[in-house]
């Protein structure tokens, strides 16, 4: 509870700051360029620490909603209450646009591209005459609250700070909900939340569209306590430093990058003051200090100094919704169903075939496992069973509806549900958290009653089921655990608690059994004897034989691509081209 | 017989999953020794370890000296070598290339190195596609490349990750025949397979893992003939195989 | 518009293509091989072009204590990156690396500087002092993170452009400066004439490429460049080093951006914080190419210079905006093209 307590201690600091008196003003406006900045930096918490988004441009969000407010106020004399949302919908707008540009990149051409927006707008802003060149736009109103203009940076100092405290609430309470844990899950890899319905396109846009939104609040008090504006503190070294907040307070908690702000304010007022006496001229010096500040920090500390200062990793605490009816399930299957049937699946890279006209089935209430030597092309063949590979030629058939083609997403919402070899938990998140993700298509909350708090019943629903799940494989006592402080082993049956938080129909496993102890493979057998029981198709990839033979009703196997031959373990044990592909030819 | 490799207590960890637990194993000059094991047991992740790929913890003595906090170029330098499971081959380069870039660290004295000559006639396949790119070879070609290529650095430690992977079962035979044959020049070598049966064949000892720990280890012979390795890695299919041979 | 401003314009966009083509590959090269995306590149073309500008003006130039201090800096991260294996040969190898050679070149500059030395030898030592700070830069700020993401790798990449611009302004102050062409003569062709100074710059720029294609095709090191591009984990088993491929790619890059710098000068006023500008239009080059292929980006430098030109010559207030936001077709192509399904490691 350290973290809370050092922020609830530094957010009452500053709300009794305005009651001493005797504070210089100036100190207020410092103050107020902290929160300006911090406001920004929340979402840019959201948007890179959480969503793993790189943005050098949220200086352009904060000068879009500075602009909009200070277009309408002075053209059409418009109160700064009533541009405030119009501030919010351009910042937002402009960043639906750039995202459903950019997004979709890999990782670094988003950082690129919005340096470049970033300058160009700089550029538009000092030519445009309507915008007042580099000369800006000035005699904007001042914000009214309740009949007080609000001009000294005393009472300015208030509302900023207000709005800080209300960025942090909504950004809590968005993080926390359906959207929040597919922002969350963006960092536990795309394939894995893709799985689970999640559209991750969709998903980053909404954070950078929420990060935008909150660098257009900021502009939008920046205009009107400046009551000035030009496009200097909305260029690309605005951008650079706003990230410089995040990078050094950490970019894993809201907390973090507050601190970062107030931190990087403070400490290059003293920079301006210090460093050209020292040098004896005048010039932006703090940069150099910044610079190496920038590279220290990712090299000491790629956290942050939060995390140092409380000793925490995750970024939101426990969360305990009220108890609650789980969701309704899904109605079991009539035994004996085909669930899944693949014909002629193919598929070569290059000239080489990887499967080669693989067929196979799996019915309600049966386990198949598809089994073959390392590199026989297992693996493969499941990726293209759940839409993760494109198939060559062939086709998979759920349900009766042919699904070839199909992006995970759609695989999922017809009730598959997997785990990864390579276990794909979120970290950072608590394991109840993890298991909720997989109930993401049961659950209708978008991202404004999410961050609005509207979302209760449905949250506490998906929890209650979550739980449920959880109990069911038997780890309910780690419910609040960050899920990266568990063995591999429980990791492996997080996955499938959170595969059946999706009330699947079929789940498939890609090699469950790995890496787990005896003891810990029976009890995985136990597990999934008793889902057979329950009704679910199972499709398992699996490399420990004793684990199969004992549990699969039929198998598959598989080697060089091909099919080798199918059947129940006994005949399939005894097949001679088995045996040679399995221990291979006795050199 | 001296010791040339020496690995004691080394222990991986990715994040707070141990994967490599206290793993001790040790190799003498001209000998091959295998290490056994079912998927996710350790054992990519115990040679990468001791490669220096992956952190560990962990003592790792090569030829006396300590080699556990050096960077993997310079356990290169040191005379180990390491050829991973996916070959790590430069695709988009001609073979020559691929084999040349193996004697990188004899860069300057280059009649220190393999020469082009003796891989071509170690591996004929090769000098067909000399000119050819890496990454338009079968996958048997891959391994032969990946092997000269190692061998390009005169290693006096060869550590092979799965070689079997992937490849038809004659193939299999000729890169055990090669490793099989490295022994006679000296080189030492560390081989890690599921094909346990081929492995245990050219192998004159094994560690068998389980769980990120060696559960087993001794000679070859001997482990061939243990109950629990033979339940377990050589038996599952084959204590019912021989009276089945004619079900077909 | 008619043709002769046509032609006009053109020559003009190749020229200033030139530049961004020599930028663009050295930025191609370093990513592939450290997975840095150089952001400080255009502070080595400012760093050139000024320190040229010293010694035309006849003094000490303020990159010669930078390149003592960095050289400093460097020898202490690489004595703690290599402290597992510290033997005589290496501390000896490290201190002449990165203690002695700054300290010769610096003692030149000092001796030969203020006497006003010919623009050969004042290009020879510009080279020469601009050239080993990419080296060293790698080994402060680059080498430690060797194992960070591309995005971490950006981050710091801005960090050190940040310093490296404040830094300028501390050496070299706020005022601009530009140096003597190369050549004067003007050769006539066609409607209109060619200067010395363009075809200094082109020539230059193909023998770059000429260069940079034989040390890739012919030399065992630039093929150990190139596979650490290729496979940076096949690489290190071969004992190409991460240092090693990082300082060299990085000197590369300090190389051709200072030779940059010394073309450039003689057409524009270059300030401490002109170089960002510059390097950016290679970037938007090198981001056209995928910041993979040479020749792509190659080619789309001249299409930017090209761009720019005309933009400067149509809606002069806009130009810049006009050639940054030429990636936004090539990012909506990429975009289309792109997977949308898939990790990132």
């Amino acid at each position: 509870m350290r973290q809370s307590l050092l922020a609830a201690l530094g957010l009452l600091l500053v709300a009794a700051l305005p009651f001493v008196p005797g504070v210089p003003p100036f100190w207020f406006t410092l103050l107020n360029y902290a929160g300006l900045s911090a406001i920004v930096v929340v979402g840019l918490v959201v948007l890179t620490g959480i969503a793993g988004i790189m943005s050098f441009g949220q200086a352009m969000f904060v000068g879009i909603g500075a602009y909009a407010t200070a277009l309408l106020s002075l053209h059409l004399g418009l109160s700064p209450w009533l541009s405030l949302p119009v501030s919010l919908a351009a910042s937002g707008l402009a960043a639906l646009v750039i995202g459903a540009i950019t997004l979709r990149l890999s990782g670094h051409y988003l950082p690129l591209g919005t340096i470049a927006w970033n300058i160009s707008f700089f550029y538009v802003l000092g030519n445009t005459d309507a915008l007042g060149r580099y000369d800006g736009l000035s005699g904007l109103p001042p914000i009214v609250l309740f009949g007080f203009p609000l001009v000294e940076s005393r009472h300015l100092f208030a509302l900023i700070w207000v709005c800080v405290a209300l960025s942090i609430l909504v950004t809590q309470r968005l993080l926390r909900s359906r959207t929040g844990r597919a922002i969350r899950a963006l960092k536990g890899g795309v394939i894995a939340a893709e799985a689970f319905g999640v559209d991750t396109g969709r998903t980053r846009i909404v954070a950078f569209v929420y990060a935008a939104m909150l660098a257009g609040l900021s502009g939008w008090l920046y205009a009107h306590m400046q009551r000035a504006i030009n496009p200097t503190p909305f260029g690309l070294n605005a951008s650079i430093e706003v990230l410089l907040m995040t990078v050094l307070g950490g970019a894993g908690s809201v907390w973090g990058g507050v601190f970062g702000a107030t931190l990087v304010t403070l400490l290059k007022d003293q920079l301006q003051n210090v460093l050209p006496l020292l040098l004896g001229a005048q010039g932006n010096f703090e940069a150099i200090v910044f610079g190496i500040l920038f590279v220290l920090i990712l090299q000491r500390a790629p956290d942050g100094l939060w995390p140092l200062l409380t000793r925490r990793a995750t970024p939101l605490p426990p969360h305990h919704p009220a108890p609650a009816a789980p969701l309704a399930p899904r109605p079991a299957e009539p035994p004996g169903r085909v669930l899944l049937d693949a014909a002629g699946l193919r598929k070569t890279f290059g000239g080489l075939v990887a499967v080669n006209d693989i067929d196979f089935s799996v019915k309600a209430g049966e386990v198949v496992a598809l089994i073959g030597p390392n590199g026989a092309g297992k693996s493969t063949t499941f990726n293209l069973v759940t839409g993760v590979a494109r198939l060559t030629a062939g086709r998979v058939r759920l349900f009766d509806r042919d699904v070839s083609g199909e992006p995970a997403r759609a695989i999922a919402r017809l009730g598959i549900a997997r785990t990864f070899q390579h276990v794909k938990l979120v970290g950072g998140m608590s394991v109840i958290e993890n298991v909720a993700l997989g109930a993401h298509l049961r659950g209708r909350a978008g991202p404004v009653r999410g961050a609005l708090g509207l979302d209760g019943a449905e949250e506490a629903a998906i929890f209650a089921e979550a739980r449920r799940q959880l109990a069911r494989v038997g780890l309910a006592e780690l419910a609040d655990r960050p899920a990266s402080s568990l063995a591999l082993g429980q990791q492996r049956i997080v996955e499938i608690a959170r595969a059946l938080c999706l009330s699947p129909a079929l789940l498939l496993l890609d090699e469950p059994a790995a890496g787990l102890r005896f003891r810990e493979k029976q009890a995985l057998g136990d597990l999934l004897r008793q889902l057979r029981r329950d009704g679910l198709g199972i499709l398992l990839v699996e490399h420990d034989m004793d684990f199969v033979m004992g549990l699969a009703d039929r198998l598959v196997v598989m080697n060089f691509g091909a099919k080798l031959c199918e059947g129940p373990p006994v005949a399939v044990r005894t097949n001679p081209a088995v045996v040679e592909a399995y221990l291979g030819s006795a050199a | 017989m001296s010791r040339l490799f020496e690995a004691q207590d080394v222990t991986v960890a990715y994040g707070k999953i141990e994967a490599v637990r206290g793993v001790s194993l040790a190799v003498e000059p001209g000998r091959v020794v295998t290490v056994l094991g079912a998927n996710g047991a350790g054992k990519t992740t115990l040679l990468n370890a001791l490669m220096g790929v992956l952190p560990a913890r962990g003592a790792i003595r090569f030829d006396g000296r300590d080699l556990a906090r050096l960077p993997v170029e310079e356990r290169v330098a040191a005379g180990l070598s390491l050829i991973p499971e996916r070959r790590e081959l430069f695709a988009t380069m001609s073979v020559e290339d691929n084999l040349r870039l193996g004697a990188f660290r004899f860069r300057g004295r280059p009649q220190e190195g393999g020469s082009l000559e003796a891989m071509f006639a170690l591996f004929p396949r090769l000098k067909e596609r000399r000119r050819q790119l890496a990454g338009t070879l079968s996958g048997g070609e891959r391994q032969m490349l990946a092997m000269a290529r190692a061998l390009m650095g005169r290693p006096r430690l060869l550590m092979l990750d799965e070689p079997s992977l992937g490849l038809a079962p004659l193939i299999v035979a000729e890169v055990m025949r090669t490793v099989a044959d490295l022994r006679g020049q000296g080189v030492a070598v560390l081989l890690v397979e599921q094909n346990a049966r081929a492995a245990l064949q050219v192998a004159d000892y094994g560690y068998v893992m389980d769980g990120g720990s060696v559960v087993l280890e001794g000679e070859s012979r001997a482990l061939q003939a243990d109950k629990r390795v033979v339940e377990t890695y050589l038996g599952v299919l084959a204590a019912d195989t021989e009276p089945a041979r004619g079900v077909g | 518009m008619d043709a002769t401003i046509l032609m006009l314009l053109l020559q003009d966009g190749v020229v200033n293509g030139a530049i961004y083509a020599l930028i663009a590959l050295s930025l191609v090269l370093v990513f592939t091989v450290t997975r840095v995306i150089l952001i400080p590149q255009g502070e080595f073309v400012a760093f050139g072009a000024l320190t040229l500008a010293a010694f035309e003006a006849g003094t000490v130039p303020g990159t010669v204590p930078l390149l003592l201090a960095l050289g400093a800096a460097a020898c202490a991260a690489d004595l703690v990156e290599a402290r597992h294996a510290l033997d005589a040969r290496r501390i000896l190898r490290i201190a002449l690396r990165d203690l002695v050679l700054p300290g010769a070149v610096a003692a030149l500059a000092y001796a030969l500087g203020p006497g006003k030395p010919t623009l050969a030898l004042g290009i020879a030592l510009t080279l020469a002092i601009v050239t080993p700070m990419g080296a060293y830069l790698h080994s402060i700020a680059f080498r430690p993170l060797e194992k960070a993401s591309v995005l971490v790798l950006l981050v710091a990449a801005v960090g050190v452009h940040l310093a490296l611009t404040g830094l300028g302004l501390v050496f070299f102050g706020a005022e601009g400066s530009r140096t003597p062409p190369l050549s004067d003569a003007m050769l006539p062709a066609g409607p209109l004439s060619v200067s010395g100074q363009s075809l200094w710059m082109i020539g230059l720029t193909l023998a770059i490429i000429v260069a940079l294609w034989a040390f890739f095709g012919l030399t065992l090191l630039g093929k150990a460049l190139m596979a650490t591009a290729v496979n940076r984990l096949g690489a290190r088993l071969m004992g190409i080093g991460p240092g090693m491929a990082g300082r060299l790619s990085f000197s590369v890059a300090a190389f051709i951006g200072a030779l940059s710098g010394v073309l450039v000068a003689p057409l524009t006023t270059i300030y401490y914080d002109t170089g960002f500008l510059i390097g950016l239009k290679g970037f938007v080059a090198a981001i056209i190419g995928g910041l993979a292929s040479y020749p792509a980006a190659a080619a789309a430098a001249v299409l930017v210079g090209i761009i720019e030109s005309v933009a400067a010559f149509e809606a002069s207030a806009f130009k810049e905006v006009i050639v940054f936001m030429a990636i936004i077709p090539v990012l909506l192509w990429r975009s289309a093209r792109a997977d949308p399904v898939e990790d990132e490691e």
